[in-house]
């Protein structure tokens, strides 16, 4: 932090959180205040840690899957891809054709339900109170499908290890589909409540600017980078889990501020409407669950996968010694990659700002802290 | 011109406003009003463990295999069995499930060979004490019993 302020004014040093609605859970940002300017931020983290990666070594494979759910809780279903797949690959194995379809068709779900939740409260810290009951109501419908198929709506533990362990029930294409009409219509209701609002632009164009070479030194991803005009996305860059069977786009923006990546994320969702509908339409029969022996005993080795999680990369690397339990899991975690670049945006704007900055990066403090 | 004219005259907080007009309408009422207002929960929602007895005699399903005790990421399934002498078998003589621990996800019931613990669709499950969230055998079968409200 610099320590020299303006005309050596005192400066204030303001604790924001851990108990502050905009922070999306409990992080503490200290911020050094010059009057209404920042001249410095520092997060404090940890409050919600409650040791993932030490679970997974007292663990079987199996049986860690379902604490994944509990890092990025809005977006369950990505992390128990995310896990599957590294596991899957230790084992030499892949899960059958229909099993992928079904993975896609609500890893994608779950992305525009948690791209559903950002727009909420992030327009609810910048002031806009209507959007939030809207994109609540739009994720209700999301989310009854998550209920019909796995019986849980939030952390869902969908996937097995090899496949799925839930066939899907009657009516679920018909349910897919019709929550694919909705939704496109509602998307462009958001649009219609924020993108052209004054407020709205006021509070968001040329906030927290990050460009390209900024994003690359803090290795930020997902729709962060793409706003900053970096066309990258794993599920373009090393498809998995037959992502590149479909046709979609990368939303990218071009100033890199948070305006930018409001239009990103508004993009992307209907980018992965577009990706379920080719699913829907092209779901093969079949068997659901790969050829995974009973214990799962995967050989010596390492692997490390990454996935387009909502947020962005999500890594998972895992070791194996040859016993039912990993020898290490670590997780390379969006948000908190992500976070990092708060003190970068925030510098020099205005406290008001931090708040538009830190709802933009779209943390989730279950998967910071882990 | 026409940005002027929409700039004066609020054009896009009205485009805004209108839309929150369109939902005022009754029909438009998403509230559930638990709990006067049941919601239907899905068919395999996770829920409330219970453990299955055969409808015709009575008995329990459980064959005291171990296997949802193995199978649970938390250890929170303890089955007590004792062998029967006579059928040189193993019978079940308790069962506690420690509901404050559950995470719901479903690898018990999945292990079950004969189906005997299920995870229902009730999901009201409070407990006025740690103690009470200790399901014992009797309690699994019988499942919980939440105060249902008059109105």
């Amino acid at each position: 932090m610099p320590d020299s302020t303006f005309l050596d004014a005192s400066e204030l040093v303001l604790n924001m959180g851990p108990q502050h609605p905009s922070t999306h859970g409990v992080l503490r940002v200290i911020l050094k205040l010059d009057g209404e300017k920042v001249i410095g931020t520092e997060c404090v983290i940890g409050y919600l840690h409650r040791g993932v990666e030490k679970i997974a070594e007292n663990r079987t494979y199996v049986q860690f899957a379902p604490y994944v759910d509990r890092m990025d809780y809005v977006a369950a279903v990505s992390n128990g891809l995310g896990y599957c797949l590294a596991v899957e690959k230790l084992l030499g194995v892949e899960a059958p054709p229909r099993a992928q379809v079904v993975r896609v068709i609500l890893t994608e779900l779950n992305r525009v339900a948690s791209h559903l939740i950002w727009l909420g409260t992030h327009a609810l810290d910048i002031g806009a109170i209507t959007p939030l009951f809207y994109t609540m109501r739009e994720r209700e419908e999301t989310l009854n499908i998550f209920e019909k198929y796995c019986g849980a709506r939030l952390t869902n533990h969908a996937f097995r290890i090899g496949g799925l362990q839930y066939e899907t029930y009657d009516g679920f294409e018909r349910e897919v589909r019709a929550c694919c009409d909705l939704l496109l219509p509602r998307i462009d209701e958001y649009e219609e409540l924020l993108t052209g609002n004054r407020i709205w632009i006021g509070r968001l164009k040329n906030v927290g600017i990050l460009n390209a070479e900024d994003c690359k030194a803090y290795g930020v991803t997902g729709p962060m980078l793409r706003a900053a005009g970096v066309k990258w996305d794993i599920r373009k860059a090393q498809p998995y889990s037959g992502y590149e069977r479909y046709e979609f786009e990368i939303p990218t923006g071009v100033n890199g501020d948070t305006y930018d990546r409001y239009m990103v994320r508004m993009l992307e969702m209907r980018q992965s409407v577009r990706i379920i509908r080719q699913a829907v339409d092209g779901m093969p029969a079949g068997p659901i669950m790969g050829k995974v022996p009973k214990v799962i005993r995967p050989p010596v080795g390492e692997v490390y996968v990454s996935i387009e999680a909502p947020k962005g990369e999500l890594g998972y690397y895992v070791v194996s010694d040859n016993s039912t339990q990993p020898y290490r899991v670590r997780v390379r975690p969006p948000s908190f990659v992500n976070l990092q670049s708060l003190d970068k945006m925030a510098r020099g704007s205005l406290v008001a700002d931090v708040v538009a900055i830190i709802g933009t990066i779209d943390i989730v403090l279950g998967e910071v802290d882990r | 011109m026409m940005r002027v004219l929409r700039t004066i005259f609020l054009f896009d907080l009205i485009e805004g406003l209108w839309v929150t007009f369109r939902y005022q309408r009754p029909k438009h009422i998403y509230t559930e009003q638990y709990p006067a207002q049941r919601p239907k929960v899905a068919e395999r929602y996770r829920g409330a463990p219970r453990l299955n007895n055969n409808p015709e005699t009575g008995e329990t399903l459980c064959i005291a295999c171990n296997l949802c005790a193995l199978a649970c990421p938390e250890t929170l399934i303890v089955v007590g069995s004792e062998r029967n002498e006579q059928t040189r078998r193993k019978e079940l003589t308790t069962f506690t499930y420690d509901i404050s621990r559950c995470m719901f996800c479903g690898l018990c019931e999945d292990a079950c060979p004969v189906d005997a613990l299920e995870l229902t669709q009730d999901f009201e499950m409070a407990a006025y004490s740690r103690e009470g969230a200790i399901w014992d055998r009797q309690m699994l079968e019988e499942g919980p019993r939440p105060t249902r409200y008059k109105f």
